[in-house]
């Protein structure tokens, strides 16, 4: 077992790490130095067996899993701890905020929420031509980008059609990068079909934005409203999430003898060790670490009621068939009506558990239950309730299978579909799947269209890695690929890690 | 009275590429040409009940009962092994769906379609079960927003295209060969009813695009693309044609030797049809 000062060392002369890369490794082996919030033999044995998962969100927890800045406060009043006055133009209102972003801290030390941004600005865009908003938030972007370059930092727009909604779908599909991260918050009584319309467009063109619905999640929260951050997490605003813990549904499934045993005995029983091991999280934060001392709190951008804990689950997809096993039913989730009804039954009783469980700290005193998107680590355990990949059906069916799970995830639920490009030549085709998605209540509608194995040429379904195996097999009729393949092979050109990188995703060294 | 029926191939909740926006398609059975290149083979014929598909399938998912080829879609794997053990280009996992069955489908999803599309084989060998299905669905008020497409080979005659158009909204149709003698050795049939079918569709305001197959060698000729300019000049020069490219997937015999159509084909063709004067073409968004 290699030492902790070889670890260090081998961070420090990483090859392939910034030095901003490498501090935050170090920070995060330092920080794990320290014991783990004290937990019972039972929770740390479901911990140590990975029934339990904290998302290596770090042994002492001294911020806030998600923090969600109520930013009108700086736009309005400004910040005495920040010297800064109250903006009175558009330009003063981007810098407060491209200065505030740098003083919220989240999991990854970067901000995962950087506002609704429409609502922000537009107050101040009296007298500023399209033209004009464009260029400014064209640099603004860009400025995001560069500076936090984290995947899961979060921008909200909508529901309203407005010039700063416009600007920034515009500039985002023009500039294809990966922060920040977009939704859309769509209500069909509010938004236009025009504006819904250039969202999806640019999904086409840059997988963005997220589409969140609006009516829907506002019902789960208060009149101070939520934000979507991070991988679709729907949270409130001036507040945020203390802990993000997870519950593996595989790993349950496998523990249990029966249907009748996982949805009675088991499934209460470590959902009543995840809630320890969100106590225990959520006590560190609240009770020790000092966070809520800080002037976010004092000068009213958060509120300590307002942080709530996040009960994530996944492994749904293999829950269920390992169920489905269990009674000699064949059927697989995702593609059978009884292993769909299953997983409804079991997203069904996770709602109860949650909202019967009292949660120190946790604004309303409840965790809020959430379909997680998973990280590098996880290995044959699909996220959230997901549909296994590869064994997807068509976006229509897809859609119509996870419907039903989608009333049980306040706290968002983060489902993606992939579209084969040949929707680019149709986006009415995207439009009307999201609309109809989110009109059927849908509660987020998620899509890549990207080059995907999977092409409908005529109305079948072809896998484009059969017809390059078929190809390859008549040879390549040129030699620069495999010119290509080998240099990378050689000299690991393509292992720099990219400038731009999802945090979460990689939340420890090695 | 007993509802209409139709031998279906396959139903798609999802589909992009059949017509405005998404679309739930059913691909009936049967077809009276008989392309070469044919990238859906097994939608051509109709199933004479020979059992050779039987012992075919690895997942007991066909059986022959008094006679008859038994399908049991539970048990199908969708690896279309019968299929190849087919001799006549027929299918035995055809369902038999009334009218009912696809409104049924259509109000368990209308909220994420723009429309229907009938395809095939060829739809209109089926045009009591798409009058009864589209007067049907036009006079729900649940599926009144749904727009109603045929996509068809054009062989249909002039008399029942006017029992259709009425209740359809527009028809994708397929133009194989200009040449009548290159539609003839390409098809198995002369073209001068595809060549009325178009004349009747865009008189009647019903032809969405006509679709052409660009096969090198056969339909990529420079006197082939100027005909069908022509064509297209001669009733309207906006009407949108859509330019698909020849591939292998799912042909048969002879015409897996064929070149496939490369982008660089295509957009050979697209120069042509633009400097004749063809305002709308379409082209692939992606090649295999």
């Amino acid at each position: 077992m290699q030492s902790i000062q070889e670890k260090l060392q081998k961070i420090v002369c990483d090859q392939t790490l910034s030095p901003q890369q490498k501090a935050r490794y170090l920070s995060l082996e330092a920080e794990n130095m320290l014991p783990y919030p004290l937990l019972d033999t039972e929770t740390t044995k479901a911990f140590a067996t990975g029934v339990l998962c904290d998302l290596v969100e770090g042994h002492a927890p001294y911020k806030p899993r998600y923090v969600l800045p109520d930013y009108s406060v700086v736009l309005t009043q400004g910040s005495e701890y920040l010297e800064l006055e109250a903006p009175v133009d558009l330009d003063e209102a981007i810098n407060c905020l491209m200065i505030a972003y740098h003083h919220v801290p989240s999991v990854t030390g970067m901000p995962v929420y950087i506002g609704h941004l429409d609502q922000l600005l537009l107050p101040f865009c009296e007298g500023v031509t399209d033209d004009q908003l464009y260029r400014k938030i064209k640099l603004f972007w860009r400025y995001l980008d560069r500076t936090l370059p984290d995947a899961f930092m979060h921008a909200n727009i909508g529901p309203q059609d407005n010039p700063v909604a416009r600007a920034i779908l515009r500039v985002d599909a023009e500039l294809q990068q990966i922060a920040p991260n977009l939704t859309f918050c769509y209500d069909p009584d509010i938004s236009s079909d025009a504006i819904l319309k250039q969202a999806t467009d640019n999904i086409i063109a840059c997988s963005k934005p997220h589409i969140a619905n609006h009516p829907l999640h506002q019902a789960a929260f208060d009149e101070k409203g939520y934000g979507i951050v991070s991988c679709y997490n729907a949270l409130p605003v001036a507040g945020g999430a203390g802990t993000l813990v997870r519950l593996n549904l595989k790993e349950v499934a496998l523990r249990s003898t029966s249907v009748t045993d996982f949805l009675t005995q088991k499934l209460p029983y470590y959902s009543g060790l995840c809630f320890r091991l969100i106590e225990s999280r959520m006590g560190y934060l609240f009770e020790q670490s000092n966070f809520f001392d800080s002037f976010l709190v004092q000068e009213g951008w958060i509120d300590t009621q307002r942080f709530t804990a996040m009960y994530g689950i996944y492994g749904m997809a293999e829950a269920v068939n390992l169920l489905q096993d269990m009674q000699q039913s064949s059927g697989r989730y995702g593609h059978d009506a009884q292993a769909n009804e299953l997983g409804y039954q079991i997203s069904q009783a996770l709602a109860q558990l949650v909202g019967h469980t009292p949660v120190k700290h946790a604004w309303r005193g409840r965790a809020m239950l959430h379909s997680q998107a998973g990280i590098s680590s996880d290995v044959d355990v699909t996220p959230g309730v997901r549909i296994p990949y590869g064994a997807e059906p068509d976006p229509v069916t897809h859609i119509q299978a996870l419907l039903p799970h989608h009333r049980y995830y306040d706290s968002g639920i983060s489902e993606i579909l992939t579209l084969e490009e040949t929707i680019k030549n149709n986006p009415q085709a995207l439009f009307t799947l999201c609309k109809g998605a989110l009109a059927a209540g849908f509660r987020e509608f998620t899509a890549n269209v990207d080059s995907n194995d999977l092409v409908r040429v005529t109305g079948y379904m072809v896998r484009l890695s059969d017809i390059a195996l078929y190809n390859q097999q008549q040879g390549s009729r040129t030699n620069t690929t495999v010119l290509g393949a080998e240099a990378a092979a050689g000299t690991h050109i393509l292992e720099r890690k990219p400038r731009v990188v999802s945090h979460e995703i990689s939340p420890s060294y090695g | 009275m007993k509802s209409a029926q139709a031998t279906v191939s396959k139903v798609l909740n999802y589909s992009c590429v059949d017509g405005p926006g998404n679309r739930l398609v059913v691909f009936l059975q049967g077809c009276n040409f008989n392309c070469r290149s044919c990238h859906n083979p097994h939608t051509i014929g109709l199933c004479n009940h020979c059992g050779d598909c039987v012992p075919a399938c690895p997942h007991k998912a066909l059986m022959l009962i008094d006679g008859k080829v038994d399908f049991v879609p539970h048990n199908c794997d969708q690896c279309d092994a019968c299929l190849k053990a087919c001799s006549i280009n027929a299918n035995p996992m055809v369902q038999i769906m009334s009218v009912e069955s696809v409104l049924a489908r259509l109000l368990e999803h209308h909220l994420m379609l723009d429309g229907i599309t009938l395809s095939g084989g060829e739809a209109t060998l089926q045009a009591d079960f798409i009058v009864a299905l589209f007067t049907a669905i036009k006079a729900d008020a649940r599926l009144r927003h749904l727009s109603c497409f045929i996509d068809s080979n054009g062989q249909l005659g002039r008399a029942a295209w006017q029992r259709l158009l009425p209740i359809t909204d527009g028809v994708l149709l397929d133009i194989k060969a200009i040449d009548t003698q290159l539609h003839q050795a390409l098809t198995g049939r002369p073209n001068q009813r595809v060549m009325q079918s178009l004349s009747t569709l865009h008189q009647a305001r019903r032809l969405h695009e006509l679709r052409y197959l660009v096969i090198p060698g056969f339909t990529d000729q420079p006197s082939e693309v100027q005909a069908l300019a022509e064509l297209v000049l001669s009733l309207d020069a906006n009407i949108p044609v859509r330019l698909n490219a020849f591939q292998h997937h799912g042909v048969i015999g002879p015409a897996r030797e064929w070149p496939k159509a490369r982008q660089h084909d295509i957009q050979v063709i697209v120069q042509q049809l633009q400097q004749a004067g063809v305002r709308e073409i379409i082209t692939p968004a992606v090649y295999v």
